[in-house]
């Protein structure tokens, strides 16, 4: 499965637009991460807590959007996009999203 | 008077923790940009036709805490408006941190170009103070050195990997 931000891919044919395709990914960390990161807030600094955090639920969320592509029988993600919310204190929400296609190599 | 005391032992802790820490992050920051300046991270949605090329997502991201200092000189100049200086270097600093990320993982993938960059800025509520997220992302453009191999084994798309 293809993956990508661009619209265009060189040397490919999009033969079949499948509609878009969505994933989503809502995480919080335990309070112990809290308590540190609102001690962080006093010094400073990367949060790398919360940086892994949401790389993790990205992933997730990517996972999802992919296995939603194949379900409807895409080889192809385009003009994937990526987007954060803080829902609630130390809960935030990754949303990618994409338009899923049929391609084919040219010849 | 205690109040007072751990007010103002906040305040100068995290001035210096604080400084200390952008300093340092600034140090890194222009260091790791002058090694990357040979793979551009391009805002253009048009792909190279120059050669055939290989896409893979990539992304870089990081969570940056304003420290106490800042956060009490934001809420002074909210009082009388105007430029808020302190938090425009913290979203400098994760601006440019989050580029050098999504490069570097661009890098591992042996990447010439980073083509279609966005960037993305959100608040991250860290009960009463605040700390932003930037997420950079765009699609590496790995040159095929087989362009028939290359379209066999396709990468399996781990963003962010």
């Amino acid at each position: 499965m293809l993956i990508s931000n661009l619209e265009i891919l060189p040397n490919h044919r999009i033969v079949r637009h499948l509609g878009l395709v969505q994933g989503s990914s809502v995480r919080s960390k335990h309070v112990g991460r809290d308590i540190m990161a609102s001690l962080k807030n006093i010094f400073g600094g990367e949060l790398l807590g919360y940086t892994e955090l949401l790389q993790e639920s990205r992933e997730e969320a990517t996972e999802r959007l992919l296995a939603q592509a194949q379900k409807i029988g895409a080889n192809a993600v385009l003009n994937v996009r990526y987007s954060t919310s803080s829902i609630a204190a130390g809960a935030a929400e990754i949303f990618v999203y994409g338009t899923a296609v049929e391609i084919v190599a040219d010849d | 008077m205690i109040n007072v005391i751990g007010f103002v032992l906040l305040l100068v802790v995290g001035y210096l923790f604080g400084k200390y820490f952008e300093k340092r992050h600034y140090k890194s920051i222009i260091k790791r940009e002058e090694q990357f300046n040979q793979l551009p991270a391009i805002a253009t949605k048009y792909p190279p036709q120059d050669q055939v090329y290989q896409q893979q997502l990539v992304s870089g991201g990081v969570v940056i805490a304003s420290d106490y200092f800042k956060s009490f000189v934001a809420g002074l100049i909210n009082v009388f408006g105007g430029r808020v200086t302190p938090f425009e270097s913290m979203l400098d600093r994760g601006r440019r941190e989050a580029i050098l990320r999504m490069k570097q993982n661009a890098q591992a993938h042996n990447a010439n170009y980073v083509f279609n960059v966005k960037l993305e800025t959100s608040r991250i509520a860290t009960g009463r103070l605040g700390a932003i997220e930037v997420l950079a992302y765009g699609t590496a453009m790995i040159p095929a050195i087989n362009p028939i191999s290359a379209e066999q084994d396709q990468p399996s798309a781990t963003p962010g990997a």
